[in-house]
This record gives structure tokens, C-alpha cells and sequence, in this order.
């Protein structure tokens, strides 16, 4: 048995909440002297325990505030845990929100490269691929004008194209498939599903059940920061629907 | 620690595109480009030249190059608190991408570090201008000797601390942002306690602790023995290199230590 993609082990994750934003030393000084120091706990994820098996596709489904960002940033290492650990096997690929990594003044051609090496990929690397990225988000035209002056829909085509050329072992979708037009929303979608075929492992997190249907095989469901149900996809989107709707009434 | 190594191995390319970057926006949509390099430090040198030439730069007892001593001192010093400024606030100008990807964050310190060191040894060259000129057409002579070659152990002590002093401000700008304002005000004081525009004896102090607190302060040393070897030909002092030198190293074993210690709270507060 290969070992599996992503283990979650008890993780757990706390937040102080500050009543206040104390980001001077003036203020932070008076409170620490006068015990005023007060932290509002608040957990975010709450022992969640899964595993992902290699090229299995997992679901993140759960209301707003469920913790379903925070489980990504866990996993994709940008967090680390108050308690439990987080193992990854395999190149892993953050698309938490696309474009993050661009540097606004840098060329589109430019910022490829940067955002490659943000990844953690080498120059060459990412050269041999650059025809190939350019073409996919459609970006011929616009390639040597700085990426402020890039819509919306612009960056998160150029961030997707680098993202999924970097042919990942483990693939992190944060709404991602919620941007740009119809038609990229469809060629992305398909390039997600011809990842498949080569065996990448997908956390996805959507709020579409019809699109987690389509892509996942499994899904779990978080609720307040805990893990309430976990197993295969329909099975567990039909559960979330009627929680969606016992929530409405 | 074999991990970490393996890690900074992995990323070593985001640190080289980090560099670049820095340098190619720097200068980006002016006209003149990396000219800048040059030209800024020629320029203001002869700002300061026109400026406290005639007042600091008298020297009754030996004939003194002062357009030299003074390109030595605001170069060094220049490096000093460019890099340090950058450093302090590459985390927070970094905080899309820390809080998306995860990325060993020392990185963007160091990066910013290096692309100023890149600036500064491109500057070099108006300092080789400024040597090979007076070489040529002044009776004020520079004293070059092969000592010149030793000029490399000031700028990699200067290097050090730069980045260990650039390592403690990022992490304290990331939970106060208070910093960026003091360290403005300190660095305005650490110009006029390094004797770049003055010779430390012009200011005839003669009260002791005043003197050791002109002593304490490790850039002194250091532009104290770059000029020795550039412009005045001798040995550095060892006492000056052994004093900067401890004083870099630890500066840089405690903005590891805190910088490490710090790193993981840094996504909840920028």
C-alpha cells in the first residue's frame, strides 16, 4: 500500500481574537503593564483527522466560517497547527487565490518566472514550459504589460495556466473554478480533469455541490471547525444539501 | 538541519528572481536606469564635498584626500541603511504571498540584503572613478598599496550585520509597526555618530565615556578599516576587526534565533 497523499492527525488551530488591534509598542506596553492583555480564543479547526490516498479527489464542503480556508493554509503549510501535525507526500500546488504571488509592477512575462520560483521551481523548469502557459490563459497580446494593469479575470487566467503547469502531485483548490468567464471556467475544469489521468490528488473547496460532484470521488463536511461526516461524494453532498437546507428554515 | 539546508536548496531560486526583481523595478521607468547606481553616490558625494569640504576637511597636520575619505564612509554607511530599511519591511510588503504559499519567509529579508549588496558593489566603481582621478590629477594622492585587496573583510562584516540587524527589524515591524519610524530617526543619528563627513579627532572629545560610545558603534569600524586599506594603504586594525566582527556575528545569531521563533505568528498579524 503506497503511503497516502495528505495525513490530517488531530489538528487543531487557535486564533486570538484581540478586542483591539494593539500593532504599537505604546499600546502594547500600557496593557502589558496594566494586565489588559485580553485574548478572545477562538478555534478554528477543532481535531480534524483525515487522509487523502494518492489521486484521490476530496471535497471541502461547509458553510461560511466552517474553517475550510484555514484546513487549506494548514495543509498547504502557509499554517502551522496550535496541536496535531499535517503530513504532505508530493509536490504540492496552492491555489488558494490565484495571482497572490504576482508582483504588480512585473511584467506578465516576468512574473511567471517569479511565481514559478514562488512554487519553488527553477528558471529553466518553468521555460520549457512557458509556451505552453502563455497559450492557456490566453494571454499572447498582454504578455509584456505590467500586471496592474491586468483585469481580474486576466491574473487569475495567467495564475491558473503557471499552477497547473507545474504538472503538481497534490492540488489545492480554493474556489479557484469560481473566476474568470464561463468558457475559462469550462477549460479549466477540464484541465483539472486531465490531471486526473495522471494521478494528482485534489483538496477542492466549493460551495458547488454540482461542481464538487463532478470532480471529487470523496468529500468531507465541516462544520464550526469540526469534522461532522466524511466518505464518498454524493452520499456526503446529498448530506450537505439537507444541512443546507434544515440551516434555511 | 540537514532539512533546512535541503529547503534553502529548493528555494534558491526564488531568492535569485527576489534579487532581481528588486533591481530591475528599482530603477524601472527612468531614464537613465542603472546609471542611478553611479550617479547618486557621485552625486550627493559632491554635494557633501561642496558642503562640509571647506569646514571638516581642513587638515593641518597631514595632507588628507577628503572627497575619497568621504565616498568610503557614505557608501558603507549607504549599504547599511538601505539594506537594513528594505529588510525591515519585506515581511509586511510580502504578506500576499506569505499568506498563500508557503514559502521559507527568511528569504524575503535576505533577498532584499543581497539586492542592495548587488547596488552597492556596482557603486563601487564611482569609488574606483574617484581613486583612479585623483591618482592621475591631484598632488592629494590616495595611498594605494596591496592592502587594497583587503577590502573585501570590511564589506563582508558590514554584510553580516546588515542582515542579522535586517533579520530582528522584520520580525519587529511585523507586530510594531512603531519601528519604522524610530529606526528613520536612528539611522539620521547613526550618519552623524559614524565619522563619515568628519575625522573622529576633529571632534577633540576628551571626556572618556563620550569617546566610548563613538567607539561602540560597530559601523565606525568598519568604515574605519575599509579607508585604511582603500585610501590609506595600511593593515586594518584588529582590534577594529575583531570587535565589529563578534558584534555582527551576534547581531546575526539573535535575528536568527528571534526571526525563527517568531516566523509562524508572523500570517496572523500582517
Amino acid at each position: 500500500m503506497a503511503q497516502p497523499a495528505v495525513k490530517v492527525e488531530n489538528v487543531s488551530v487557535l486564533f486570538n481574537l484581540n478586542n483591539e488591534k494593539i500593532d504599537n509598542l505604546k499600546e502594547y506596553f500600557i496593557k502589558f503593564v496594566t494586565r489588559k492583555l485580553h485574548y478572545n480564543e477562538f478555534w478554528a479547526l477543532q481535531d480534524i483527522s483525515f487522509t487523502v490516498e494518492k489521486s484521490d479527489r476530496i471535497g471541502i464542503l461547509g458553510f461560511n466560517g466552517a474553517g475550510k480556508s484555514t484546513l487549506l493554509k494548514v495543509v498547504s503549510g502557509v499554517l502551522k497547527p496550535t496541536k496535531g501535525n499535517v503530513e504532505v507526500h508530493g509536490v504540492i500546488a496552492p491555489m488558494l487565490e490565484l495571482g497572490a504571488g504576482f508582483d504588480m509592477n512585473y511584467s506578465g512575462h516576468e512574473n511567471i518566472y517569479l511565481y514559478g520560483a514562488t512554487m519553488g521551481y527553477p528558471r529553466k523548469f518553468i521555460q520549457e514550459r512557458y509556451d505552453e502557459i502563455v497559450k492557456f490563459s490566453e494571454l499572447e497580446k498582454f504578455i509584456d504589460v505590467p500586471v496592474k494593469n491586468y483585469s481580474s479575470g486576466m491574473k487569475a487566467r495567467l495564475g491558473f495556466a503557471i499552477a497547473s503547469a507545474v504538472d503538481p502531485e497534490v492540488l489545492i483548490l480554493d474556489e479557484v473554478l469560481s473566476v474568470g468567464d464561463a468558457k475559462f471556467r469550462a477549460k479549466s475544469e477540464q484541465k483539472i480533469v486531465s490531471m486526473f489521468d495522471k494521478g494528482v490528488t485534489v483538496l477542492f473547496v466549493s460551495h458547488n455541490t454540482d461542481q464538487v460532484r463532478r470532480i471529487c470521488n470523496k468529500a468531507i463536511i465541516l462544520d464550526k471547525g469540526r469534522l461532522i461526516a466524511q466518505g464518498e461524494v454524493n452520499e456526503i453532498c446529498d448530506k450537505y444539501a439537507e444541512l443546507a437546507a434544515e440551516k434555511k428554515k | 538541519m540537514k532539512k533546512y539546508f535541503r529547503n534553502f536548496y529548493k528555494y534558491r531560486y526564488l531568492l535569485y528572481e527576489i534579487v532581481r526583481k528588486n533591481i530591475k523595478l528599482q530603477y524601472r521607468d527612468s531614464f537613465l536606469g542603472i546609471l542611478w547606481t553611479f550617479l547618486q553616490p557621485l552625486l550627493t558625494t559632491i554635494v557633501l564635498v561642496i558642503v562640509f569640504g571647506n569646514l571638516l576637511g581642513k587638515d593641518s597636520s597631514k595632507v588628507l584626500n577628503y572627497p575619497i575619505y568621504l565616498l568610503c564612509g557614505r557608501l558603507l554607511y549607504d549599504f547599511y541603511s538601505q539594506s537594513t530599511k528594505r529588510a525591515m519591511r519585506s515581511i509586511k510588503n510580502s504578506a500576499s504571498v506569505i499568506k498563500k504559499v508557503y514559502v521559507p519567509k527568511y528569504m524575503y529579508p535576505l533577498a532584499n540584503v543581497l539586492s542592495v549588496f548587488v547596488t552597492f558593489i556596482i557603486s563601487l566603481f564611482v569609488l574606483v572613478l574617484f581613486i583612479a582621478y585623483f591618482l592621475l590629477f591631484s598632488p592629494n594622492k590616495p595611498n594605494i598599496t596591496p592592502y587594497i585587496f583587503l577590502s573585501f573583510i570590511p564589506i563582508i562584516i558590514l554584510f553580516i550585520l546588515c542582515l542579522g540587524v535586517g533579520l530582528i527589524l522584520a520580525t519587529l515591524e511585523v507586530f510594531f509597526k512603531d519601528i519604522e519610524y524610530l529606526y528613520d530617526v536612528f539611522c539620521m543619528l547613526l550618519f552623524y555618530m559614524t565619522p563619515i563627513v568628519y575625522r573622529i579627532d576633529q571632534l577633540k572629545i576628551e571626556n572618556e565615556w563620550i569617546m566610548r560610545i563613538f567607539m561602540a558603534n560597530p559601523l565606525y569600524s568598519i568604515v574605519n578599516m575599509f579607508r585604511d586599506c582603500v585610501l590609506f594603504g595600511q593593515m586594518i586594525n584588529i582590534n577594529h576587526l575583531l570587535y565589529s566582527l563578534a558584534f555582527s556575528v551576534t547581531m546575526l545569531v539573535i535575528g536568527v534565533v528571534v526571526f525563527a521563533k517568531k516566523q509562524d505568528k508572523f500570517i496572523l498579524h500582517i
